[in-house]
């Protein structure tokens, strides 16, 4: 795809290149020896300010804090799956009763930031005489949140469908639960993949909001140790640990839907000289993340 | 559930600074995001393989790392190294804009890949440099498909300004926090906050949704 912007560069033009090349690398390793230097300056890489790793006690820590993390962001990923599919069904219903309700909700979680919202079951709710655990508060915001993003990528996937799909099922004689899930909803799944999967890493990365909370996953966890003057408050290593397992975590989630991708890919691959393939679209319309959402 | 004006009236100085703060925030962070973004994407279209690399990797590594992370760095982690020291709020605005510089850069990138291939082509045809087709042939015809999804990253960051509030920058997520001192009702103030953000929101996915539906291009 960067093929397209140059040629093959000629002799002076290669001259060039390398000429901004060397200069590049020299701005880019100057910039990361500069940023290591400082770390090193400022002694982040003595072995003091890492030997909170070898404590037993602090490596079971790490490990809880970890699942506690995991924990939020399964049980959000579930409850926002579940409450994408059930409003996404909403919108898309026939009845006006139905589908006015839906539209408000899912417009109105998308609008308030993650943050107020979660604030708002934690912190609001208990004078209103509802008393909710971190767990409960952040489970509850990414459900809202997510579910709401994700009801938009469920409509919009069922949306980009050829019409033809639902007009023949229903010329069959089907009723339309079984037009959505005998004909639709397969198809529209695999278009969706990476767009669900892309907001799931958005989830996983939200469950850091329940640092702001008292929640004590990953980051509070960093902050606890890096904290502590027994180890020398080694803050910084704290951190580059921290965020390698966020990295590590939300990469493996972004392999997985590459990796399904290409595997939808294959299977729908028609062998040759087996009924018209104009039937089935070869490449299923990509699904456009609908207005207002920034997967971020 | 109290007087339900009266949070808002009695308590007016906190919600205009604060929102004030969020719009202020917003703005620095979204004009650097926008600068450095399409600077980014130039890199990761640039025929110099260094600056490629160098524009995947920091792509990848923010995107993957969330923004109470990037945030927590620059509050807390960033001071240890003796840089030069800067305020709270300036740490949020060099996080939120380090951040959503990533998310910028992979917008702009998209939608230089949606411009036909024959334009630059024929742009290369006509002997005009790298610097030329990009500048005057392929990012003025992406502007149009670039346009709608920069302006949801923008809302994004206008939502995500309020976890600045998490690390000692007074803005609208901080209300809160300054009302339950006061003994004010929470959830009533917190509802005042959210539908300060309706109001915020709602003229910018609007104005997306009429770009998205004028600036559709036809290929």
């Amino acid at each position: 795809m960067t093929a397209v912007l140059f040629d093959v560069p000629g002799p002076r033009g290669v001259a060039r290149n390398r000429l901004a090349g060397v200069l590049g690398s020299a701005v880019v390793l100057g910039v990361l020896g500069y940023v290591l230097y400082r770390f090193y300056d400022t002694g982040q890489f003595e072995g003091r300010l890492w030997s909170w790793l070898q404590y037993e006690q602090i490596q079971r820590d790490l490990i809880k804090a970890l699942s506690s993390t995991l924990r939020a962001f399964a049980a959000g990923a579930v409850l926002a799956l579940a409450f994408g599919a059930v409003f996404a069904a909403g919108r898309l219903s026939e009845h006006g009763w139905l589908r006015l309700p839906s539209v408000l909700v899912v417009e109105f979680f998308r609008a308030i930031p993650l943050l107020i919202l979660i604030f708002l079951f934690y912190y609001g709710l208990p004078s209103a005489g509802v008393k909710m655990t971190p767990f409960m508060a952040l489970v509850l915001g990414l459900m809202l949140y997510n579910g709401s993003v994700l009801a938009e990528v469920f409509r919009a996937g069922i949306l980009s469908l050829p019409r033809g799909q639902s007009e023949a099922a229903y010329a069959l004689g089907m009723r339309k639960t079984q037009v959505m899930t005998l004909v639709l909803l397969p198809q529209a799944l695999r278009a969706m993949l990476p767009a669900i999967i892309s907001q799931l890493v958005v989830l996983l990365k939200d469950t850091a909001l329940g640092f702001l909370i008292t929640y004590y996953e990953l980051l509070r966890y960093a902050q606890n140790i890096g904290g502590s003057f027994q180890f020398g408050r080694p803050l910084i290593p704290v951190f580059i640990v921290v965020s390698s397992i966020y990295i590590t975590l939300c990469l493996l989630l972004t392999w997985l839907a590459t990796y399904l991708e290409s595997r939808n890919r294959r299977s729908k691959r028609i062998p040759a000289g087996r009924g018209p393939t104009e039937l089935a679209p070869e490449q299923p319309p990509l699904v456009i993340i609908p207005a207002g959402d920034a997967t971020l | 559930m109290g007087d339900v004006w009266g949070v808002l009236a009695h308590n007016t100085d906190l919600f205009v600074t604060g929102f004030a703060n969020t719009i202020k925030l917003f703005l620095i962070a979204s004009i650097g995001s926008l600068v450095l973004g399409t600077v980014l994407a130039m890199m990761r279209v640039s025929p110099v393989p260094i600056l490629r690399v160098a524009g995947t990797a920091y792509v990848t590594v923010v995107r993957n790392t969330p923004l109470t992370l990037v945030l927590f760095f620059f509050a807390f982690a960033y001071p240890l190294l003796q840089i030069v020291q800067i305020s709270f709020f300036a740490a949020a605005c060099i996080g939120l804009t380090v951040y959503t510089t990533a998310f910028v850069c992979e917008v702009v990138r998209s939608g230089i890949n949606t411009v036909n291939v024959g334009q630059a082509e024929a742009s290369r045809a006509l002997g005009m440099t790298f610097a030329q087709t990009l500048g005057s042939v392929v990012l003025p015809q992406a502007i149009r498909s670039v346009v709608p999804p920069l302006t949801s990253v923008q809302i994004a960051l206008l939502k995500n300004t309020t976890i600045a509030a998490g690390f000692s920058v007074f803005e609208a997520g901080a209300i809160r926090d300054n009302l339950s001192e006061r003994g004010e009702d929470v959830l009533v103030g917190l509802l005042w906050v959210a539908a300060g953000f309706l109001i915020l929101v709602f003229p910018l996915t609007m104005l997306q949704r009429s770009l998205e539906w004028r600036w559709r291009v036809a290929r």
